[in-house]
């Protein structure tokens, strides 16, 4: 199968995932919605069911949400909510709902009004002070409070194997997809901003061992083939989500190829691996959420010396990029918070950058349009 | 033999045209009152072509810039955007600008150039509040035309704040004041101090640095201008065509491209 043929499989689901949830369905399988940020996947895997994220939608308008929210709320939330309400997850068999966003914590409550009579609402608290051995313990405790739900709703035990198990299967796909973020920037002739978000994406609508068999086929193919000779320019993106192609296309357009995201919804969801040296698979996602970092949702006790907005100029400069190209989704405090100290670290680096406003109901792109034209003229005379 | 090069922007609520001849002269030039998606582009091509008696073969480059310049694909002979033609016109008309900004009219737009090229830009975000769209709100909930405000905005004798939040709430805030018997001119001078407010944060998010050049259909509004110097602390320069700004970088970059063309 040539590579656009591999990269077009991950383009199909990631384009439909009502078609994937059918299927699973169709199969017999349970399937669990996941709702941003950090859940632990492995533990649905381990208990036999399906993971699907679900990170709100780019062709849905908010209608029914709006009875449950205020006017000025994060789409992502509004529009996953939208996408419960309107019988497009009918099919699910459990939600689960995180809460280290601070958007997303109160949604978490609203979701458990607006659907919990159809589809049970898990809750899920991660402790912001994740650090300490107690902050650890906490974790673990809520994790194996979700453990208890998702074995309840599989009808069976889930042994401490099964969970060591699926800790594998996800370190594996996160690999797969760090790998696959280097290869896209290495052959950013190939693979262009839209498949790259698509293999990404689709990450979210497949069984992890599925999805990274096929993902280190194509990595492997990727590989083989000579390094591009790129006359365009690059750049970083970050931001929570940049998944809607009618954008991305803007990118192709004027010659802007990805080498590396700070994305929530991309690599910031696949950069820290569980230990597998932990006897007890609770106890290793809990150290997992324990070493994440550099993330605006999380606390950073260190946060007066920018070290994740350093982090992500070190991004910039390792991936050969010149720019940087922030997509701010509308209402998102954190995001918004952030971005003095983002832009401070850019400015002293001289490292140029955009901030887009974007948000999942936008139709029209034409300011972004102009904005990034305008981004790859000053990116070309540096 | 000359060379005529016709750049032409077109806007949210306006179609402007220049054309250059020999990439220094300005042989003519056309605005009509309508922009993208309407009949705007074509009638105001015809009318710059009438005004100089000139043909469009005669024309050896045409470039389109502005928010509709994609609608002109089987027009003009490359599109671009219109930042980089706002940079462009601004360092013909000042050579020594080193800020520009541009007030359209669903757009704010803050460039730093050095040397004549764009380095660094801010845009507004998706909201026409400080926009050229804001003060055509206001200017019909005032029942004045929007090229009064600017005069009757200098009548003012007491100053009135008007929120730079959110144009919907704006024009509450004004009706409420209208209701309340407020006197229109200090209503108006609250209007542009609210539009200035809402510049000058995306101003000093480039940084602000002599010259600074105000381009755009709201550069006309001396209330406005005024409003901006004080509030950043620098003196604004404008020009008689300040609207024709962005027509005129893009006819320059058009001549540019003649020239890279024939070398």
């Amino acid at each position: 199968m040539s590579i656009e043929a591999k990269i077009q499989e991950f383009s199909a689901i990631a384009a439909n995932p009502a078609a994937q949830l059918k299927k699973f369905k169709d199969e017999g399988k349970k399937v669990v919605g996941v709702l941003p940020y950090y859940a632990p996947e492995e533990l649905v895997y381990a208990a036999g069911m399906v993971p699907m994220g679900i990170w709100g939608s780019n062709d849905k308008t908010i209608v029914r949400a709006k009875e449950y929210c205020a006017t000025f709320y994060c789409t992502i939330a509004q529009l996953a909510l939208e996408m419960l309400l309107d019988g497009t997850m009918d099919q699910l068999d459990a939600l689960i709902t995180p809460t280290i966003c601070d958007t997303l914590r109160p949604m978490s409550q609203n979701f458990r009004v607006a659907v919990g009579s159809k589809i049970p609402c898990i809750f899920l608290a991660h402790p912001q002070n994740r650090f300490a051995d107690w902050g650890v313990e906490f974790c673990k405790d809520q994790y194996r409070s979700v453990l208890e739900k998702l074995a309840f709703l599989a009808g069976h035990d889930v042994t401490n194997k099964d969970i060591l198990k699926a800790i594998k299967v996800y370190n594996a796909s996160r690999a797969a997809r760090r790998e696959f973020v280097k290869l896209a920037n290495e052959h950013c002739d190939v693979v262009n901003p839209i498949q790259r978000s698509a293999v990404l994406k689709a990450s979210y609508f497949m069984l992890k061992d599925e999805y990274t068999e096929k993902l280190v086929a194509l990595n492997e193919e990727l590989k083989a083939l000579p390094a591009a000779n790129w006359k365009g320019t690059k750049v970083v993106t970050s931001g929570i989500i940049c998944d809607n192609p009618k954008l991305l296309q803007i990118f192709i357009d004027n010659n802007i190829a990805i080498a590396a995201d700070d994305v929530a919804h991309e690599s910031r969801s696949f950069r820290f691996d569980a230990p597998e040296n932990v006897e007890d698979g609770l106890l290793a996602l809990a150290m997992q959420f324990s070493s994440m970092d550099y993330d605006i949702l999380l606390y950073d006790k260190n946060s007066n010396q920018n070290r994740r907005a350093e982090d992500v100029v070190a991004k910039v400069k390792e991936s050969g990029a010149q720019g940087l190209v922030l997509f701010m989704q509308q209402f998102c405090d954190p995001e918004e918070m952030e971005y003095p100290y983002l832009k401070k670290a850019l400015d002293a680096a001289n490292i140029p950058h955009i901030k887009l406003g974007v948000d999942q109901q936008m139709r029209d792109f034409g300011q972004a349009a102009t904005a990034i034209e305008a981004f790859a003229d000053v990116l070309s005379m540096q | 033999m000359d060379i005529y090069t016709l750049g032409i922007d077109v806007g949210s609520t306006a179609s402007k045209c220049i054309i250059l001849k020999n990439g220094t002269e300005i042989v003519s030039k056309s605005l009509i009152d309508v922009g993208a998606g309407t009949s705007g582009p074509q009638r105001a091509i015809s009318e710059v072509l009438d005004n100089c008696g000139l043909k469009r073969e005669d024309m050896s480059y045409i470039l389109a810039t502005g928010y509709g310049r994609n609608s002109l694909l089987d027009l003009a002979d490359k599109q671009m955007s219109e930042l980089s033609c706002h940079a462009r016109g601004a360092y013909f008309l000042f050579p020594d600008v080193h800020t520009v900004i541009d007030i359209g009219g669903q757009d704010v737009k803050v460039l730093h150039i050095e040397n004549g090229a764009m380095v660094n830009f801010q845009m507004n975000d998706k909201c026409a509040a400080g926009t050229g769209r804001f003060l055509d709100v206001m200017a019909r909930v005032l029942e004045v035309k929007v090229s009064d405000l600017a005069m009757l905005g200098a009548m003012s004798t007491k100053e009135v704040a008007i929120s730079s939040t959110c144009t919907v709430f704006a024009e509450s805030e004004v009706i409420s004041q209208l209701s309340m018997g407020t006197n229109k001119c200090d209503i108006i001078n609250g209007i542009h101090n609210s539009v200035a407010s809402r510049v000058v944060g995306l101003a000093h998010r480039v940084g602000v640095v002599d010259r600074v050049v105000m381009t755009g259909g709201v550069a006309q509004n001396t209330g406005v201008v005024k409003a901006l110097e004080k509030q950043l602390g620098h003196e604004i320069s404008t020009s008689p065509l300040t609207q024709y700004n962005g027509a005129l970088g893009a006819a320059l970059f058009a001549y540019q491209r003649v020239i890279q063309d024939a070398k």
